[in-house]
């Protein structure tokens, strides 16, 4: 069996036949001792990125790979060059790597399971020992785990699926900027989802036509409105007056509600300087909440993220992007470990799905991003998408945000998927009432408390919903009219991305 | 609440009825918790099924309002009043005529304070715990001191009678205590005679009764009388009772833990004896004629 | 003018009944429920004076009911709300909140407009009862 081929690179197509090879791969087969390092290119299964006997440690992170190798390349020495690739290796052996202590910052691969119902995908086990990262930095986790890897040529896709951050990790980490708790306590609002707006049109609007939909909307019952992702400082609506008339509405429907508002005035800019300094200009102005696109980079988000730390401000975290690398099931990474970094990023908000509106989302699947923002601790389960165990080390807790294509008529569906902390956001749903905006918001506030008040008092609201919400549209003319317009309203496709595994019912013996 | 069900009904199986509140489970319980006892356990079987009877008759529309159910357990100590307490709240709770079921039990300490303004937030503490459920408040008659025009205790005993009144959908009050106390204690306040439904007796056991309880009590704890031992014990009862602050179960269970601890030296006196499980589980004549029970003159009471 | 605080503002006023509900809600979930009164409805005076202590331990919402039919026989007119205290870790704040009793007349809030440099202007949300003393502000 050749140990050094130096015609081709990389990885070799294999020369046993499949039975000898998976009997092979059972076991560790690296290379040890003087002959690991002996000029010339050995397979990254036998340079030690491939240890099955392997037990991971707590203060590993670890990253789960959906592997799909070209025709005829064995899993175990693709999943092993992934292992290789994002850590210490390159296409051949180095005389350097006897410099340093290689073996600890090998990352090993040491498990590797078909992708069920899926044939020619794999699930590639990846831990990589602490010492390879930067404290507190997503920019040089990411640049670790999906810097290089996923344009090697050998793999026709590779997905990061999932990833389980070690509480010492964890702890290098700001987290979420104000949390689920302290903002309900700064907004004094307990007990039922937030509701907010996008302003809409998204384009166009001057500043102070702008203001008018804000201040419509937030006296007519809504918690927060929001800008749009692309709504930064264009020819239509410099940034300085949308933050000037959103303020002014923000303040005048505070003291015709006796309630806390806030509008997420988008600070994304083309430079660091811009953005502190809109963000500065909202802080002058008392709002309570801005916002960032998730297209600004890791680096900006930790920054801003810190910034609104220091300034007591809550961040809103806008995904704007996300679909080009989450929404194949091959390819990519996972918007699962997309929240899982933006938690340890430190925004407050994040859009995470709605279930039944216009955009991607499984329930099993959206249900596992929920659980990554809201909880202490999450459980494996597969069912939902979620590999591992994880412990957040008392991270404060991000509020999701549902957000596209969803109306006052699904308030039951809604409350049932997504729970209680949650930003439910009706744009067009608020904005396209025919009675106007302060009408739209009342009808989705008015759903709101009356399916909670059901929940409360025991009902099962699932069923009843459509009951519950008639019965208070009988003394809401707003909320009858929203369930007019919208009742035949439903997205119903299938989602791109479901977990690949499904509980089956077990027979009790 | 499960007992409001608004449609009126003509048609009723007792049967199903019976079967659907579980109610007979817990006559079963207490027929095996509490030895003898019959009038009491008679009197319970009478209420339960007046209670019952006047749930249907609500249903059918015959009846209206919440039944006033506040009782009083009169008896020595040691008559089983606070188990009792608890079956009966259990009783209550699955008919639904209270909604919990838990039991509140205390005395006038937990209910009355030492000075001006602290007797109403007490009580209306213990209230509060006992609503939709039973508070029990045993040795009631300390609540009433006729010698002191001032006693705090008079607050506590105006903001229950209104409660009693005002409330008795939400909760059910069990006075409690010897029974010559109580009579005078009602006597004297004739507002808690009147909202009082139910009077039950608790009498004294007998001494066959007592014996049976110690037994009982002694295989829950994996023990038991050896012949001569249970022989002895008879006579210790009969002395026992007519001594001093005796009270009932409650002194059978005293002189059991005695028993055990004297069983326990006997056992460690000899160490080179090997222990079998008989042995382990035997209480000896020796253990019960040790009691100072038994000593000259009898005077001795529980610390014998 | 009707305040909107609390998470039932929108719906017509509970009755003691739904009220009812809704504290056992709390008490199911091991919360305890508190009972605060104002006369300062500022929405950002969060510190309204409480009627006793939270409410530990009571397994039913009638005792919750007693004391808020005892605190609205004094303040009766005025805010009260119920506020339910989570005590489980990673929570340990309010879980739930709404008015249980409001003022029969609800004058609101004047918003004042100071103007400060460039285009800026400062907000101050003033409650126009709060203009008499503490306990003389409504009715």
């Amino acid at each position: 069996m050749p140990q050094n081929d130096l015609t081709t690179r990389s990885i070799p197509t294999s020369r046993r036949t499949p039975a000898k090879e998976a009997e092979m791969n059972m076991h560790s087969m690296t290379v040890r001792g003087k002959d690991r390092y002996k000029s010339g290119v050995l397979e990254y299964k036998k340079m030690g990125y491939w240890e099955p006997d392997y037990e991971p440690k707590d203060t590993d992170i670890i990253a789960l790979f959906r592997v799909t190798p070209q025709d005829g390349v064995d899993p175990i020495e693709a999943s092993a060059a992934v292992a290789g690739e994002s850590s210490t290796a390159t296409w051949t052996v180095v005389w350097t790597d006897r410099l340093t202590a290689a073996e600890k910052y090998r990352a090993k691969c040491y498990r590797v399971d078909p992708v069920p119902n899926a044939p020619g995908q794999y699930f590639a086990y990846i831990a990589y020992d602490l010492d390879l990262f930067e404290p507190g930095s997503i920019a040089n986790l990411s640049a670790s785990i999906i810097g290089n890897v996923f344009g090697f040529k050998p793999l026709k896709a590779l997905r990061l699926e999932d990833m389980r951050l070690p509480v010492a990790y964890v702890k290098t980490f700001q987290g979420p900027a104000t949390g689920i708790v302290v903002e309900r306590e700064r907004m004094d609002k307990f007990g039922r989802p937030l509701l907010g707006a996008t302003v809409k049109p998204k384009l166009g609007l001057s500043g102070r036509n702008y203001g008018r939909v804000v201040y419509e909307a937030l006296k007519g019952g809504l918690d927060f409105t929001k800008d749009d992702e692309n709504i930064n400082s264009q020819p239509f609506m410099h940034w300085r007056e949308r933050f000037l008339y959103c303020m002014e509405a923000v303040n005048k429907a505070q003291a015709a509600s006796g309630e806390i508002k806030g509008t997420y005035l988008n600070v994304t800019a083309g430079t660091m300087e811009d953005m502190y300094e809109r963000a500065e200009f909202a802080k002058e102005l008392g709002s309570v909440i801005i916002m960032i696109d998730l297209v600004i980079g890791y680096t900006a988000i930790q920054s801003m993220a810190k910034w609104a730390r220091r300034n007591d401000m809550i961040l809103h975290l806008h995904r704007a992007g996300h679909s080009t690398y989450t929404r194949q099931r091959s390819h990519g990474v996972s918007f699962r470990v997309i929240a899982k970094w933006m938690r340890l990023a430190g925004v407050d908000h994040i859009h995470a799905g709605t279930v039944v509106g216009k955009l991607e989302g499984d329930p099993a699947t959206t249900r596992g991003y929920y659980d990554i923002c809201r909880e202490d601790y999450n459980p494996t389960r597969l069912e939902h998408g979620v590999f591992f165990d994880q412990h957040w080390a008392s991270l404060n807790k991000m509020m999701p945000v549902a957000s596209g294509g969803i109306h006052a008529g699904q308030m039951h569906q809604l409350l049932d998927h997504l729970g209680e902390d949650v930003v439910l956001q009706f744009g067009g749903g608020t904005i396209g009432h025919p009675m106007g905006i302060q009408a739209g918001a009342t009808a989705n506030r008015v759903a709101l408390e009356a399916m909670i008040l059901a929940r409360n008092e025991g009902r099962d609201y699932v069923h009843e919903g459509p009951e519950i919400l008639a019965k208070a549209a009988a003394t809401c003319t707003p909320l009858k009219a929203a369930l007019e317009v919208w009742k035949d309203v439903t997205f119903n496709y299938e989602s791109t991305d479901m977990p690949d595994y499904v509980p089956t019912a077990s027979v009790a013996m | 609440m499960d007992m409001d069900v608004p449609t009126t009904t003509d048609r009723v199986s007792l049967r199903e009825e019976l079967e659907a509140v579980g109610i007979e489970e817990i006559l079963t319980q207490l027929d095996r918790e509490l030895i003898g006892l019959k009038p009491v356990k008679t009197r319970i079987r009478e209420i339960a099924s007046l209670l019952l009877i006047e749930r249907i008759r609500k249903r059918m529309g015959l009846t209206s309002g919440a039944p006033t159910l506040h009782m009083s357990f009169t008896g020595n100590p040691g008559t089983g009043k606070t188990t009792v307490a608890l079956r009966i709240a259990d009783i209550l709770h699955r008919l639904g005529y209270v909604r919990r079921g838990q039991v509140v039990s205390v005395t006038r300490d937990e209910l009355v304070g030492q000075y001006i303004g602290h007797t109403a937030p007490k009580t209306k503490e213990i209230l509060k715990k006992a609503m939709g459920g039973v508070l029990f408040i045993d040795e009631a008659y300390y609540l009433y001191r006729p010698d002191n025009e001032r006693d705090y205790g008079q607050e506590a005993i105006e903001i229950l009678l209104q409660v009693m009144e005002s409330q008795r959908d939400d909760l059910v009050v069990i006075l409690a205590g010897y029974g010559d106390r109580m009579d005078k204690f009602f006597a004297s306040n004739p507002g808690f005679r009147s909202r009082i439904a139910h009077h039950i007796d608790f009498p004294d056991y007998s001494d066959d009764e007592l014996i049976d309880i110690a037994e009982l009590m002694l295989r829950e704890m994996n023990y038991k009388f050896t012949p001569e031992a249970r022989a002895e014990f008879v006579r210790y009862i009969a002395l026992r009772k007519n001594q001093p602050l005796f009270s009932n179960a409650r002194s059978i269970r005293n002189a059991l833990d005695r028993l055990r601890l004297r069983q326990a030296n006997r056992l460690i006196a000899d160490l080179d004896h090997v222990l079998t499980v008989d042995d382990i589980k035997s209480i000896e004549a020796s253990d019960v004629r040790a009691s100072r029970v038994f000593g000259k003159g009898g005077k001795s009471a529980e610390a014998d | 003018m009707r305040i909107t605080q609390g998470c039932f503002s929108f719906l017509p006023d509970l009755t003691d009944e739904q009220i009812t509900r809704q504290v056992q809600y709390c008490l199911g979930k091991g919360w305890a429920v508190n009972i605060e009164f104002t006369d300062d409805p500022h929405p950002r005076n969060n510190f309204w004076e409480m009627w006793g202590l939270p409410m530990f331990d009571l397994p039913d919402a009638a005792g919750v009911l007693m004391e808020l039919n005892e605190c609205r026989k004094v303040y009766g007119d005025r805010y009260i709300r119920m506020s339910a205290y989570d005590s489980s870790h990673g929570w340990e704040s309010l879980r739930l909140s709404f008015i249980v009793n409001r003022p029969k007349d609800e004058p609101g809030f004047r918003l004042e407009r100071h103007e400060a440099a460039g285009r800026n202007i400062r907000y101050t949300t003033t409650s126009y009862a709060a203009d008499r003393p503490e306990g003389r502000r409504y009715g």
